[in-house]
Protein backbone atom coordinates (compact mmCIF):
# COMPACT_ATOMS: atom_id res chain seq x y z
CA UNK A 1 0.00 0.00 0.00
CA UNK A 2 1.04 3.22 -1.16
CA UNK A 3 2.08 5.43 2.53
CA UNK A 4 0.11 8.36 2.83
CA UNK A 5 3.11 9.02 5.97
CA UNK A 6 4.56 12.84 5.87
CA UNK A 7 7.06 11.17 7.70
CA UNK A 8 9.83 14.20 7.89
CA UNK A 9 7.45 16.78 8.73
CA UNK A 10 7.12 17.84 12.19
CA UNK A 11 9.70 19.26 14.48
CA UNK A 12 11.76 17.02 16.71
CA UNK A 13 12.36 20.06 18.76
CA UNK A 14 10.33 20.35 22.47
CA UNK A 15 9.60 23.83 21.88
CA UNK A 16 6.67 26.27 21.21
CA UNK A 17 5.45 24.33 18.57
CA UNK A 18 4.70 20.88 20.78
CA UNK A 19 3.29 23.06 23.41
CA UNK A 20 0.58 25.04 20.89
CA UNK A 21 -1.42 21.51 20.41
CA UNK A 22 -1.01 21.21 24.35
CA UNK A 23 -2.72 24.22 24.56
CA UNK A 24 -5.06 23.67 22.06
CA UNK A 25 -6.43 20.41 23.79
CA UNK A 26 -6.43 22.51 27.24
CA UNK A 27 -8.77 24.84 25.87
CA UNK A 28 -11.18 22.27 24.20
CA UNK A 29 -11.22 20.52 27.36
CA UNK A 30 -11.78 23.95 29.50
CA UNK A 31 -15.20 24.55 27.20
CA UNK A 32 -15.85 21.05 27.41
CA UNK A 33 -16.06 21.52 31.63
CA UNK A 34 -17.92 24.64 31.62
CA UNK A 35 -20.49 23.63 29.12
CA UNK A 36 -23.25 21.19 29.38
CA UNK A 37 -22.78 17.34 30.25
CA UNK A 38 -23.82 17.28 26.55
CA UNK A 39 -21.44 18.86 25.04
CA UNK A 40 -18.76 17.29 27.73
CA UNK A 41 -19.99 13.98 26.39
CA UNK A 42 -19.58 15.28 22.32
CA UNK A 43 -16.07 15.97 23.53
CA UNK A 44 -15.52 12.84 25.58
CA UNK A 45 -16.03 10.78 22.64
CA UNK A 46 -13.98 12.99 20.57
CA UNK A 47 -11.09 12.47 22.45
CA UNK A 48 -11.76 9.02 22.77
CA UNK A 49 -11.41 8.45 19.40
CA UNK A 50 -8.56 10.42 19.34
CA UNK A 51 -6.99 7.44 21.42
CA UNK A 52 -8.22 4.85 18.72
CA UNK A 53 -6.87 7.35 16.13
CA UNK A 54 -3.48 8.24 17.73
CA UNK A 55 -3.07 3.99 17.59
CA UNK A 56 -4.35 3.26 14.16
CA UNK A 57 -1.79 6.11 12.88
CA UNK A 58 0.76 3.76 14.10
CA UNK A 59 -0.19 1.21 11.65
CA UNK A 60 -0.95 2.86 9.03
CA UNK A 61 0.26 6.68 9.28
CA UNK A 62 3.63 5.64 10.54
CA UNK A 63 4.32 1.89 8.97
CA UNK A 64 1.99 2.43 5.62
CA UNK A 65 0.06 -0.34 6.32
CA UNK A 66 -3.62 -1.01 5.89
CA UNK A 67 -6.06 -1.74 8.72
CA UNK A 68 -9.92 -2.06 8.56
CA UNK A 69 -10.38 -3.99 11.47
CA UNK A 70 -9.22 -2.33 14.64
CA UNK A 71 -12.56 -2.14 15.79
CA UNK A 72 -12.13 -5.78 17.17
CA UNK A 73 -9.76 -4.43 19.32
CA UNK A 74 -12.11 -1.66 20.48
CA UNK A 75 -14.81 -4.54 20.78
CA UNK A 76 -12.38 -7.07 22.72
CA UNK A 77 -11.82 -3.79 25.20
CA UNK A 78 -15.32 -2.61 25.67
CA UNK A 79 -16.77 -5.74 26.05
CA UNK A 80 -13.96 -7.59 28.13
CA UNK A 81 -14.70 -4.40 30.39
CA UNK A 82 -18.15 -4.87 30.45
CA UNK A 83 -17.95 -8.31 31.73
CA UNK A 84 -15.19 -8.06 33.83
CA UNK A 85 -16.75 -5.25 35.50
CA UNK A 86 -20.30 -6.30 35.70
CA UNK A 87 -20.03 -9.96 36.34
CA UNK A 88 -16.78 -10.40 38.22
CA UNK A 89 -16.72 -7.24 39.68
CA UNK A 90 -13.12 -6.37 38.53
CA UNK A 91 -12.45 -2.93 39.28
CA UNK A 92 -12.64 -0.98 36.06
CA UNK A 93 -9.10 0.46 35.76
CA UNK A 94 -7.67 -3.38 36.06
CA UNK A 95 -10.12 -4.31 33.59
CA UNK A 96 -9.30 -1.49 31.05
CA UNK A 97 -5.52 -2.81 31.56
CA UNK A 98 -6.07 -6.37 31.56
CA UNK A 99 -8.35 -6.27 28.21
CA UNK A 100 -5.44 -4.31 26.92
CA UNK A 101 -3.14 -7.37 27.52
CA UNK A 102 -6.24 -9.17 25.77
CA UNK A 103 -6.14 -7.48 22.68
CA UNK A 104 -2.51 -6.92 22.71
CA UNK A 105 -1.81 -10.87 22.52
CA UNK A 106 -5.03 -11.39 20.04
CA UNK A 107 -3.41 -8.90 17.97
CA UNK A 108 -0.24 -10.96 18.01
CA UNK A 109 -1.22 -14.56 17.17
CA UNK A 110 -4.47 -12.90 14.26
CA UNK A 111 -1.30 -10.40 12.88
CA UNK A 112 1.98 -12.59 12.60
CA UNK A 113 0.19 -14.57 9.52
CA UNK A 114 -2.42 -11.94 8.47
CA UNK A 115 0.93 -9.48 7.82
CA UNK A 116 2.51 -11.32 5.63
CA UNK A 117 -0.29 -9.81 3.17
CA UNK A 118 0.25 -6.86 1.82
CA UNK A 119 -2.04 -3.67 0.11
CA UNK A 120 -5.34 -4.59 -0.65
CA UNK A 121 -5.04 -8.25 0.55
CA UNK A 122 -3.70 -7.07 3.72
CA UNK A 123 -6.67 -4.64 3.75
CA UNK A 124 -9.38 -7.16 3.26
CA UNK A 125 -7.89 -9.73 5.79
CA UNK A 126 -8.38 -6.91 8.80
CA UNK A 127 -11.68 -5.90 7.34
CA UNK A 128 -12.60 -9.77 7.83
CA UNK A 129 -10.79 -9.39 11.67
CA UNK A 130 -13.48 -6.64 11.88
CA UNK A 131 -16.47 -8.00 10.40
CA UNK A 132 -15.51 -11.66 12.70
CA UNK A 133 -15.34 -9.99 15.69
CA UNK A 134 -18.65 -7.73 14.82
CA UNK A 135 -20.34 -11.20 14.22
CA UNK A 136 -19.07 -12.34 17.48
CA UNK A 137 -20.81 -9.90 19.76
CA UNK A 138 -24.53 -10.32 17.81
CA UNK A 139 -24.05 -13.99 17.67
CA UNK A 140 -22.18 -15.11 20.89
CA UNK A 141 -25.32 -13.76 22.91
CA UNK A 142 -24.70 -15.54 26.30
CA UNK A 143 -21.32 -13.73 26.47
CA UNK A 144 -21.80 -10.10 25.14
CA UNK A 145 -25.68 -10.34 25.27
CA UNK A 146 -25.74 -9.69 21.09
CA UNK A 147 -28.37 -7.19 20.17
CA UNK A 148 -29.39 -6.53 24.03
CA UNK A 149 -26.21 -4.78 24.85
CA UNK A 150 -24.40 -4.89 27.73
CA UNK A 151 -25.73 -2.24 30.50
CA UNK A 152 -24.86 -1.20 33.86
CA UNK A 153 -21.26 -0.86 33.33
CA UNK A 154 -19.74 0.88 36.14
CA UNK A 155 -17.52 4.49 35.63
CA UNK A 156 -13.31 4.46 35.54
CA UNK A 157 -12.01 4.04 38.96
CA UNK A 158 -9.66 2.21 41.00
CA UNK A 159 -9.99 0.87 44.96
CA UNK A 160 -13.11 2.32 45.83
CA UNK A 161 -12.46 5.63 44.38
CA UNK A 162 -14.87 6.37 41.41
CA UNK A 163 -14.93 9.05 39.05
CA UNK A 164 -18.17 10.04 39.50
CA UNK A 165 -19.24 12.27 37.27
CA UNK A 166 -19.15 12.72 33.72
CA UNK A 167 -16.69 15.83 34.31
CA UNK A 168 -14.22 13.78 36.38
CA UNK A 169 -14.14 11.08 33.60
CA UNK A 170 -14.02 13.54 30.77
CA UNK A 171 -10.52 14.83 32.70
CA UNK A 172 -9.18 11.10 32.66
CA UNK A 173 -9.95 10.68 29.17
CA UNK A 174 -8.38 14.03 28.27
CA UNK A 175 -5.31 12.64 30.29
CA UNK A 176 -5.15 9.44 28.78
CA UNK A 177 -5.21 11.07 25.64
CA UNK A 178 -2.24 13.12 25.87
CA UNK A 179 -0.37 10.34 27.52
CA UNK A 180 -1.55 8.35 24.31
CA UNK A 181 -0.17 11.06 21.78
CA UNK A 182 2.78 11.59 24.38
CA UNK A 183 3.77 8.27 23.84
CA UNK A 184 3.71 8.05 20.19
CA UNK A 185 5.07 10.94 19.44
CA UNK A 186 8.27 9.61 21.44
CA UNK A 187 7.87 6.37 19.99
CA UNK A 188 7.78 8.30 16.26
CA UNK A 189 11.24 10.01 17.23
CA UNK A 190 13.55 6.57 18.44
CA UNK A 191 15.05 4.29 16.51
CA UNK A 192 11.74 2.25 16.40
CA UNK A 193 10.20 5.05 15.17
CA UNK A 194 12.50 5.69 12.30
CA UNK A 195 12.35 1.58 10.93
CA UNK A 196 8.53 2.51 10.98
CA UNK A 197 8.91 4.96 8.87
CA UNK A 198 11.57 3.65 7.08
CA UNK A 199 8.63 0.31 5.99
CA UNK A 200 6.35 3.01 5.01
CA UNK A 201 9.24 4.54 2.78
CA UNK A 202 10.08 1.35 1.30
CA UNK A 203 10.10 -2.17 2.53
CA UNK A 204 12.40 -3.29 0.03
CA UNK A 205 14.86 -0.59 1.28
CA UNK A 206 14.51 -1.10 4.49
CA UNK A 207 14.66 -4.64 4.34
CA UNK A 208 18.31 -3.99 2.88
CA UNK A 209 19.29 -1.66 5.81
CA UNK A 210 19.02 -4.35 8.23
CA UNK A 211 15.27 -3.37 9.35
CA UNK A 212 13.35 -6.76 10.54
CA UNK A 213 9.95 -4.76 8.51
CA UNK A 214 8.02 -8.22 9.11
CA UNK A 215 9.11 -7.78 13.21
CA UNK A 216 8.49 -3.95 13.44
CA UNK A 217 4.44 -4.49 11.38
CA UNK A 218 3.71 -7.14 13.69
CA UNK A 219 4.97 -4.95 16.69
CA UNK A 220 3.19 -2.05 15.01
CA UNK A 221 -0.08 -3.42 14.77
CA UNK A 222 -0.14 -4.44 18.75
CA UNK A 223 0.90 -1.31 19.58
CA UNK A 224 -2.67 0.03 17.27
CA UNK A 225 -4.54 -3.07 19.24
CA UNK A 226 -3.83 -1.81 22.56
CA UNK A 227 -4.83 1.97 21.90
CA UNK A 228 -8.01 0.57 20.20
CA UNK A 229 -8.56 -1.74 23.25
CA UNK A 230 -8.26 1.41 25.67
CA UNK A 231 -10.52 3.44 23.67
CA UNK A 232 -13.14 0.61 23.48
CA UNK A 233 -13.02 -0.24 27.35
CA UNK A 234 -13.10 3.82 28.04
CA UNK A 235 -16.57 4.16 26.13
CA UNK A 236 -18.20 1.36 27.67
CA UNK A 237 -17.13 2.88 31.17
CA UNK A 238 -17.64 6.54 29.66
CA UNK A 239 -21.39 5.47 28.56
CA UNK A 240 -21.65 2.68 30.85
CA UNK A 241 -23.58 0.69 28.18
CA UNK A 242 -22.23 -0.89 24.92
CA UNK A 243 -23.93 -3.22 21.99
CA UNK A 244 -22.32 -4.35 18.83
CA UNK A 245 -23.00 -1.67 16.45
CA UNK A 246 -20.63 0.84 18.48
CA UNK A 247 -17.88 -1.49 17.04
CA UNK A 248 -19.07 -2.16 13.37
CA UNK A 249 -18.15 -0.91 10.61
CA UNK A 250 -18.79 2.72 10.94
CA UNK A 251 -16.72 2.98 13.61
CA UNK A 252 -13.92 1.97 11.15
CA UNK A 253 -15.20 4.58 8.71
CA UNK A 254 -15.03 7.21 11.01
CA UNK A 255 -11.48 6.71 12.44
CA UNK A 256 -10.35 7.07 8.83
CA UNK A 257 -12.20 10.73 8.24
CA UNK A 258 -10.58 11.30 11.66
CA UNK A 259 -7.54 10.15 10.35
CA UNK A 260 -7.32 11.86 6.64
CA UNK A 261 -9.06 14.76 8.10
CA UNK A 262 -6.66 15.56 10.73
CA UNK A 263 -3.20 14.56 9.02
CA UNK A 264 -2.10 10.48 8.82
CA UNK A 265 1.09 9.86 9.76
CA UNK A 266 1.47 13.40 11.76
CA UNK A 267 1.50 13.06 15.27
CA UNK A 268 -1.56 15.69 16.63
CA UNK A 269 -3.25 14.96 13.61
CA UNK A 270 -5.10 12.11 15.07
CA UNK A 271 -6.35 13.85 17.33
CA UNK A 272 -7.03 17.15 15.43
CA UNK A 273 -9.84 14.77 13.34
CA UNK A 274 -11.31 13.47 15.96
CA UNK A 275 -12.27 16.33 18.00
CA UNK A 276 -13.35 17.96 14.54
CA UNK A 277 -15.18 15.14 13.00
CA UNK A 278 -17.42 14.49 16.62
CA UNK A 279 -17.66 17.93 16.86
CA UNK A 280 -18.76 19.23 13.48
CA UNK A 281 -22.17 17.47 13.29
CA UNK A 282 -23.27 18.81 16.50
CA UNK A 283 -21.93 22.26 15.36
CA UNK A 284 -24.45 21.96 11.96
CA UNK A 285 -26.91 20.63 14.11
CA UNK A 286 -29.23 24.15 13.58
CA UNK A 287 -28.97 23.30 9.76
CA UNK A 288 -31.62 20.24 10.22
CA UNK A 289 -32.33 18.79 7.12
CA UNK A 290 -28.92 20.45 5.73
CA UNK A 291 -27.05 19.18 8.01
CA UNK A 292 -25.66 16.11 6.47
CA UNK A 293 -24.94 17.98 3.18
CA UNK A 294 -23.16 20.78 5.24
CA UNK A 295 -20.75 18.38 7.28
CA UNK A 296 -20.10 16.36 4.19
CA UNK A 297 -18.92 19.33 1.73
CA UNK A 298 -17.08 20.74 4.79
CA UNK A 299 -15.24 17.43 4.92
CA UNK A 300 -14.57 17.26 1.40
CA UNK A 301 -13.53 21.09 1.12
CA UNK A 302 -10.79 20.74 3.62
CA UNK A 303 -9.94 17.41 2.00
CA UNK A 304 -9.79 19.05 -1.16
CA UNK A 305 -7.57 22.01 0.32
CA UNK A 306 -5.56 20.25 2.78
CA UNK A 307 -5.20 16.65 1.12
CA UNK A 308 -2.19 15.97 3.96
CA UNK A 309 -4.75 16.95 6.57
CA UNK A 310 -4.99 19.99 8.91
CA UNK A 311 -1.72 19.31 10.32
CA UNK A 312 0.05 18.50 7.76
CA UNK A 313 -0.75 22.57 6.47
CA UNK A 314 2.15 23.21 9.31
CA UNK A 315 4.38 21.24 7.18
CA UNK A 316 3.82 23.16 4.24
CA UNK A 317 3.87 26.61 5.74
CA UNK A 318 7.39 24.91 7.33
CA UNK A 319 8.46 24.52 4.04
CA UNK A 320 7.10 27.51 2.29
CA UNK A 321 9.49 29.40 4.91
CA UNK A 322 12.60 27.15 4.37
CA UNK A 323 14.68 29.07 1.65
CA UNK A 324 14.51 26.99 -1.50
CA UNK A 325 17.63 25.06 -2.23
CA UNK A 326 19.26 24.79 -5.78
CA UNK A 327 19.61 21.24 -7.39
CA UNK A 328 22.86 20.16 -8.72
CA UNK B 1 35.59 -17.65 -24.98
CA UNK B 2 37.96 -19.28 -22.18
CA UNK B 3 36.89 -18.74 -18.67
CA UNK B 4 39.47 -17.69 -16.10
CA UNK B 5 39.13 -19.10 -12.69
CA UNK B 6 40.46 -16.34 -9.91
CA UNK B 7 40.53 -17.11 -6.34
CA UNK B 8 42.04 -14.40 -5.00
CA UNK B 9 41.64 -15.48 -1.56
CA UNK B 10 41.40 -18.76 0.71
CA UNK B 11 38.25 -17.75 1.60
CA UNK B 12 36.12 -15.49 -0.20
CA UNK B 13 34.04 -12.42 0.84
CA UNK B 14 31.30 -13.27 -0.48
CA UNK B 15 31.04 -16.87 -2.66
CA UNK B 16 27.65 -18.20 -4.62
CA UNK B 17 27.04 -21.79 -5.56
CA UNK B 18 25.01 -22.87 -7.91
CA UNK B 19 22.40 -19.80 -7.04
CA UNK B 20 19.13 -19.38 -9.08
CA UNK B 21 16.08 -17.75 -8.88
CA UNK B 22 12.25 -18.27 -10.65
CA UNK B 23 9.43 -15.70 -11.43
CA UNK B 24 6.91 -18.71 -11.98
CA UNK B 25 7.57 -20.76 -14.24
CA UNK B 26 10.49 -18.45 -15.77
CA UNK B 27 13.92 -19.76 -14.98
CA UNK B 28 15.34 -15.79 -14.60
CA UNK B 29 18.73 -17.23 -12.88
CA UNK B 30 19.75 -20.85 -14.26
CA UNK B 31 21.80 -22.69 -11.57
CA UNK B 32 25.35 -19.95 -11.29
CA UNK B 33 28.23 -19.39 -9.02
CA UNK B 34 30.46 -16.74 -8.86
CA UNK B 35 32.74 -15.10 -6.05
CA UNK B 36 34.20 -11.62 -4.61
CA UNK B 37 37.33 -11.73 -3.00
CA UNK B 38 38.04 -9.73 0.22
CA UNK B 39 38.97 -5.77 -0.69
CA UNK B 40 38.03 -6.71 -4.27
CA UNK B 41 35.71 -4.93 -6.96
CA UNK B 42 33.85 -6.71 -9.06
CA UNK B 43 31.26 -6.09 -11.88
CA UNK B 44 28.87 -7.75 -13.46
CA UNK B 45 28.13 -7.13 -17.25
CA UNK B 46 24.95 -8.17 -19.30
CA UNK B 47 22.47 -7.28 -21.82
CA UNK B 48 19.06 -6.17 -20.86
CA UNK B 49 17.10 -9.15 -19.15
CA UNK B 50 20.08 -11.43 -18.86
CA UNK B 51 19.18 -11.32 -15.27
CA UNK B 52 21.88 -9.52 -13.63
CA UNK B 53 19.31 -7.55 -11.19
CA UNK B 54 17.66 -11.07 -10.57
CA UNK B 55 21.41 -12.31 -9.91
CA UNK B 56 21.68 -9.28 -7.52
CA UNK B 57 18.20 -10.11 -5.88
CA UNK B 58 18.92 -13.61 -5.32
CA UNK B 59 22.24 -13.45 -3.01
CA UNK B 60 20.45 -10.73 -0.70
CA UNK B 61 17.65 -12.96 -0.58
CA UNK B 62 14.97 -9.95 -1.95
CA UNK B 63 13.82 -12.62 -4.20
CA UNK B 64 13.33 -16.33 -3.31
CA UNK B 65 16.45 -18.59 -4.40
CA UNK B 66 17.81 -21.67 -4.48
CA UNK B 67 21.54 -22.62 -3.85
CA UNK B 68 24.12 -21.48 -1.26
CA UNK B 69 26.17 -17.99 -0.67
CA UNK B 70 28.80 -18.04 1.66
CA UNK B 71 30.06 -14.97 3.13
CA UNK B 72 33.58 -15.12 5.05
CA UNK B 73 33.03 -19.07 4.93
CA UNK B 74 30.06 -18.67 6.75
CA UNK B 75 26.48 -20.31 5.28
CA UNK B 76 24.39 -17.37 4.74
CA UNK B 77 22.06 -18.66 2.35
CA UNK B 78 18.83 -19.24 4.72
CA UNK B 79 18.98 -15.92 6.25
CA UNK B 80 17.00 -12.97 5.35
CA UNK B 81 17.93 -9.58 4.31
CA UNK B 82 17.80 -8.05 7.17
CA UNK B 83 20.07 -10.67 8.89
CA UNK B 84 22.26 -10.51 5.77
CA UNK B 85 22.89 -6.21 6.60
CA UNK B 86 23.80 -7.37 9.75
CA UNK B 87 26.32 -9.60 8.17
CA UNK B 88 27.74 -6.79 6.60
CA UNK B 89 25.86 -7.16 2.94
CA UNK B 90 24.50 -4.11 1.90
CA UNK B 91 22.66 -3.74 -1.31
CA UNK B 92 22.02 -0.39 -3.60
CA UNK B 93 18.46 -0.88 -5.17
CA UNK B 94 18.60 -0.02 -8.98
CA UNK B 95 16.59 2.77 -8.87
CA UNK B 96 17.74 3.99 -5.56
CA UNK B 97 14.98 2.86 -3.25
CA UNK B 98 15.38 6.24 -1.08
CA UNK B 99 12.55 7.66 1.37
CA UNK B 100 11.44 10.21 -0.60
CA UNK B 101 9.45 12.05 1.95
CA UNK B 102 12.17 11.51 4.57
CA UNK B 103 14.98 14.75 3.96
CA UNK B 104 18.48 13.23 3.75
CA UNK B 105 19.30 13.68 6.85
CA UNK B 106 16.55 10.91 8.43
CA UNK B 107 17.61 8.64 5.40
CA UNK B 108 21.06 8.51 6.53
CA UNK B 109 20.18 8.28 10.35
CA UNK B 110 17.62 5.01 9.10
CA UNK B 111 20.58 3.90 7.13
CA UNK B 112 22.19 3.53 10.38
CA UNK B 113 19.62 1.40 12.25
CA UNK B 114 21.86 -1.29 12.71
CA UNK B 115 24.85 1.13 14.42
CA UNK B 116 23.05 3.43 16.70
CA UNK B 117 25.43 4.67 18.64
CA UNK B 118 27.96 5.86 15.77
CA UNK B 119 25.86 7.75 13.79
CA UNK B 120 27.25 10.78 13.82
CA UNK B 121 30.66 9.42 13.08
CA UNK B 122 29.17 7.69 10.07
CA UNK B 123 27.87 10.63 9.19
CA UNK B 124 30.53 12.52 8.77
CA UNK B 125 32.39 10.00 7.18
CA UNK B 126 29.95 9.84 3.85
CA UNK B 127 29.87 14.01 4.41
CA UNK B 128 33.56 13.45 3.22
CA UNK B 129 32.40 11.55 0.53
CA UNK B 130 29.62 13.50 -0.87
CA UNK B 131 29.91 17.20 0.56
CA UNK B 132 27.10 18.15 -1.52
CA UNK B 133 24.58 16.04 1.45
CA UNK B 134 25.83 18.42 3.73
CA UNK B 135 24.35 20.56 1.87
CA UNK B 136 20.92 19.29 1.31
CA UNK B 137 20.50 17.94 4.59
CA UNK B 138 17.12 19.13 5.70
CA UNK B 139 16.02 18.60 1.66
CA UNK B 140 13.42 16.05 1.44
CA UNK B 141 15.26 13.19 -0.61
CA UNK B 142 12.41 13.12 -3.82
CA UNK B 143 13.52 16.45 -4.52
CA UNK B 144 17.14 15.95 -4.92
CA UNK B 145 18.38 15.85 -8.16
CA UNK B 146 19.56 11.87 -9.81
CA UNK B 147 23.43 12.43 -9.08
CA UNK B 148 22.57 13.56 -5.60
CA UNK B 149 19.71 10.76 -5.09
CA UNK B 150 22.54 8.09 -5.82
CA UNK B 151 25.36 9.65 -3.69
CA UNK B 152 22.27 9.78 -1.11
CA UNK B 153 21.29 5.70 -1.91
CA UNK B 154 25.02 4.92 -1.55
CA UNK B 155 26.11 7.27 1.93
CA UNK B 156 22.97 5.43 3.48
CA UNK B 157 23.96 2.04 2.13
CA UNK B 158 27.41 3.04 3.80
CA UNK B 159 25.42 4.13 7.12
CA UNK B 160 25.29 0.38 7.66
CA UNK B 161 29.01 -0.98 7.60
CA UNK B 162 29.13 -2.57 4.63
CA UNK B 163 31.51 -5.12 4.57
CA UNK B 164 30.60 -5.95 0.87
CA UNK B 165 28.52 -3.46 -0.98
CA UNK B 166 26.39 -4.64 -3.72
CA UNK B 167 24.93 -2.01 -6.64
CA UNK B 168 22.58 -2.78 -9.21
CA UNK B 169 23.00 0.05 -12.39
CA UNK B 170 24.25 3.40 -9.67
CA UNK B 171 24.90 5.18 -12.85
CA UNK B 172 21.05 4.63 -14.62
CA UNK B 173 19.81 7.72 -15.98
CA UNK B 174 23.19 9.78 -14.81
CA UNK B 175 25.07 12.34 -17.13
CA UNK B 176 28.01 10.88 -17.97
CA UNK B 177 29.94 13.71 -15.68
CA UNK B 178 27.87 12.41 -12.45
CA UNK B 179 28.49 8.77 -13.38
CA UNK B 180 32.12 9.05 -13.48
CA UNK B 181 32.03 10.53 -10.34
CA UNK B 182 30.10 8.17 -8.34
CA UNK B 183 31.61 5.27 -10.15
CA UNK B 184 35.32 7.31 -8.97
CA UNK B 185 33.94 7.29 -5.43
CA UNK B 186 32.64 3.69 -5.24
CA UNK B 187 37.03 2.90 -6.67
CA UNK B 188 37.66 5.09 -3.16
CA UNK B 189 35.59 2.83 -1.35
CA UNK B 190 37.11 -0.06 -2.75
CA UNK B 191 40.72 1.46 -1.83
CA UNK B 192 39.27 1.64 2.11
CA UNK B 193 39.20 -1.97 1.81
CA UNK B 194 35.05 -2.59 1.32
CA UNK B 195 34.13 -5.10 -1.31
CA UNK B 196 31.97 -4.46 -4.08
CA UNK B 197 29.83 -6.20 -6.73
CA UNK B 198 28.20 -3.95 -9.23
CA UNK B 199 26.10 -4.42 -12.10
CA UNK B 200 26.46 -1.51 -14.24
CA UNK B 201 25.40 -0.67 -18.25
CA UNK B 202 27.79 1.60 -18.63
CA UNK B 203 30.56 -1.17 -19.51
CA UNK B 204 33.68 1.06 -20.13
CA UNK B 205 33.57 2.67 -16.89
CA UNK B 206 32.92 -0.42 -14.61
CA UNK B 207 35.82 -1.90 -16.31
CA UNK B 208 38.31 0.69 -16.04
CA UNK B 209 37.11 0.15 -11.98
CA UNK B 210 36.91 -3.29 -11.80
CA UNK B 211 39.40 -6.14 -10.68
CA UNK B 212 37.35 -8.99 -12.15
CA UNK B 213 34.05 -9.22 -14.58
CA UNK B 214 31.32 -11.55 -15.14
CA UNK B 215 29.20 -11.80 -17.90
CA UNK B 216 25.98 -12.82 -17.91
CA UNK B 217 23.59 -14.15 -20.94
CA UNK B 218 20.24 -15.64 -20.82
CA UNK B 219 20.27 -16.05 -16.72
CA UNK B 220 23.52 -17.73 -16.75
CA UNK B 221 26.97 -16.47 -16.27
CA UNK B 222 29.02 -17.44 -18.93
CA UNK B 223 32.46 -15.91 -18.82
CA UNK B 224 34.62 -14.77 -15.74
CA UNK B 225 37.57 -13.04 -16.72
CA UNK B 226 39.93 -10.53 -15.18
CA UNK B 227 39.52 -7.15 -17.08
CA UNK B 228 42.85 -6.60 -17.70
CA UNK B 229 42.27 -9.79 -19.84
CA UNK B 230 39.43 -8.47 -21.73
CA UNK B 231 41.22 -7.04 -24.84
CA UNK B 232 42.56 -10.12 -25.50
CA UNK B 233 38.39 -11.03 -26.20
CA UNK B 234 38.08 -9.22 -28.90
CA UNK B 235 34.44 -10.35 -29.50
CA UNK B 236 33.95 -8.92 -25.23
CA UNK B 237 36.30 -5.84 -26.23
CA UNK B 238 34.10 -5.23 -29.16
CA UNK B 239 30.63 -5.08 -27.83
CA UNK B 240 31.60 -3.75 -24.03
CA UNK B 241 34.55 -1.56 -24.31
CA UNK B 242 34.40 0.29 -27.48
Amino acid sequence: MTSHAITSTEPTSVGWRSALPIAAVAVVAAYGLMSSDYVVTVLGFAFIYAIFCTGLNFFMGYTGQASFGQSAFAAIGGYGSAILCTDYGWEPLLALIATMAISGVVAAVVGYPTLRLRGHYLAMATFALGLIAYEITIEWTSLTQGYMGYAGIPPLGLGGFELATLKQQFIAIVVMALIGVGVASRLRQSRFGRALASIAGSELAARALGVDIARYKLVAFVIAALYASAAGSLFAHFVGFISPEIYGTSMVIQSFAMLYLGGIGTTWGPMLGAVIVSVLPEALRGLKEMQDIAYTAILIFILIFAPRGLAGLTVLFRRARRPALGKA
Amino acid sequence: MTAVSAATADVPLLEAKDISASYGHVHALKPTSLHVAEGELVTILGPNGAGKTTLMRALTRLTPSRGNVFFRGRDVSRLSTNRLARCGIVMVQEGRGLFSQMTVRENLVVGGYLHPGDIDTHLQAVFELFPRLKERLDQLAGTLSGGEQQMLAIGRALMAKPQLLMLDEPSLGLAPRVASEILGTLRELNRRGIGILLVEQKAPLALKLAQRVYVISLGRIVVELKTDEIESHHDLARYYLH
